[in-house]
């Protein structure tokens, strides 16, 4: 079965992504989404850690120690960028004034629910940063992850077996299978990536699906 | 003439007491104030509760004030990172108190707390474990979760820039929780790398005005990144 690198899932989600957009890119796979979006398209990149108009990581020897993204990685500031503090920064999310947030998970419910802060592991030391606040925190929120697990289960399930870390919250999620909006009316797949059909797609997810390909194949 | 200017770190965190609570700026440990932090552990204060991003990086800075064992308590939103080790052994051997609160949620509750709000309802957290037990309430159809204000008896802070009246600048990201903390503390007690005298700072500019800092002490920091903001000529 053929499947997205999560570099090409990054790069079919930069595709949906307009000028003008105001967007946070989660930790972790997320951050790929940078590399692809369009040079000529002015985007705005917010870290929840206080700046907006993000630019790339620096070049060696050119690294600041008090310019960093939220993931503590070091990066630079666009022309044109801005610094704030945290409550201005959350009050960004939190006001719906993103456009745009996207997030890795470990499940998203049929609902779109997002489970994404902690495995419910009984000796995990509890974290949760931003997810929460992101969970809830633009006006789209899109999800990426692998459709399945290591072992082969949906990531995409009834009802999230892991913590939740927002209700009902997610819009859209890419997975390396396809991409599925999260409507009132249930899941509807958008797009399949892989070389499977709608069928055997629904049956790996054991979720109900709406068709709504149209024959869409991004293959 | 007031001059909220300290001369030695030792004096600026002199009164810190047993059991206060004290909120400690910086997102890592970029805007982390770590010479105040080294004077609090000199001073000796204990069973303290403290307010956070994080829980540490390594053995500096806030880290090293957990291996002292001097705080009760932490209150932050990210203690697991790849060098929380302090925390972890800590935390594993039932040895401090975690309250865990989503980022934005700690933000606020510290601006509120400033800003002399008694409670605020945000979407953030409702329907997870880190809302059950909190009074929830329906507006406008979408549901919110009632948090209280966080306040503190001292705050530490980083800034950039200082005046003897505690107009302060900040540096790059390294300003996240600094404005919001000075407000929310009964002694915000603030290390610039530079105090510059009165009307040095571009009114225009200054970040937290100096009515929320109560002490400034000047701490020169290595040289920064070789390529200087250049908006930092007008601060």
């Amino acid at each position: 079965m053929k499947k997205l690198t999560r570099d090409e899932m990054a790069k079919r989600v930069a595709l949906d992504i307009p000028e003008g957009a105001y967007v946070n890119l989660g930790i972790g796979v997320p951050t790929l989404v940078a590399n692809h979006l369009a040079a000529d398209k002015e985007i705005f990149l917010h870290s929840e850690n206080g700046l907006l108009g993000m630019g790339p990581a620096p070049a060696k020897g050119e690294e600041d120690d008090e310019l960093i993204n939220a993931g503590k990685q070091h990066v630079t500031l666009l022309t044109g960028g801005a610094y704030f503090h945290h409550a201005d920064s959350f009050a960004m999310m939190r006001g719906g004034h993103l456009d745009f947030c996207v997030l890795g998970a470990f499940q998203v419910s049929a609902k779109g629910d997002l489970a994404n802060w902690h495995t419910g592991a009984p000796d995990a030391i509890p974290a949760v940063g931003g997810a929460m606040d992101l969970a809830i925190g633009a006006k789209q929120v899109y999800v990426m992850m692998e459709h399945l697990t290591k072992q082969g289960e949906s990531k995409i399930a009834a009802e999230c077996s892991y913590p939740v870390t927002g209700v009902g919250c997610v819009d859209r999620i890419y997975t390396d299978l396809a991409m599925i909006d999260v409507t009132d009316q249930g899941l509807v797949v958008r797009e399949i990536f892989s070389d499977i059909d709608f069928d055997a797609l629904h049956k790996l997810t054991g979720v109900p699906l709406i068709d709504g390909t149209q024959g869409a194949r991004a293959a | 003439m007031i001059n909220k200017i300290f001369e030695s770190l030792q004096s600026a965190v002199a009164d810190v007491h047993d059991g206060a609570t004290v909120m400690i700026g910086g997102f890592g440990t970029a805007g982390m104030p770590s010479e105040l932090i080294d004077a609090l552990i000199e001073q000796g204060a204990r069973d303290l509760t403290i307010v956070n991003n994080n829980a540490g990086n390594g053995d500096i800075g806030l880290a090293a004030l957990l291996k002292a064992k001097r705080v009760r308590k932490i209150i932050c939103s990210f203690p697991r990172q790849s060098d929380s080790y302090v925390f972890d052994a800590l935390y594993r051997a039932g040895e401090i108190e975690l309250e865990l609160v989503p980022q934005g949620n700690l933000a606020e509750r510290i601006r509120a707390a400033g800003a002399g709000i008694g409670g605020f309802f945000t979407p953030t957290g409702y329907g997870t474990k880190l809302a059950e037990g909190k009074e929830t309430r329906l507006i406008d159809g979408r549901h919110y979760v009632l948090e209280s204000p966080l306040h503190a008896d001292f705050a530490l802070v980083k800034a950039y820039k200082g005046d003897r009246w505690g107009n302060l600048t900040y540096r790059k990201t390294a300003r996240n929780f600094g404005p919001i903390m000075a407000s929310a503390a009964k002694t915000a007690i603030v290390q610039v790398s530079e105090v510059v005298p009165l009307g040095g700072l571009d009114p225009e500019v200054i970040v937290t005005p100096g009515i929320f800092v109560q002490r400034v002490i000047e701490v020169p920091q290595a040289a920064h990144a070789p390529t200087p903001n250049p908006h930092d000529a007008a601060a």
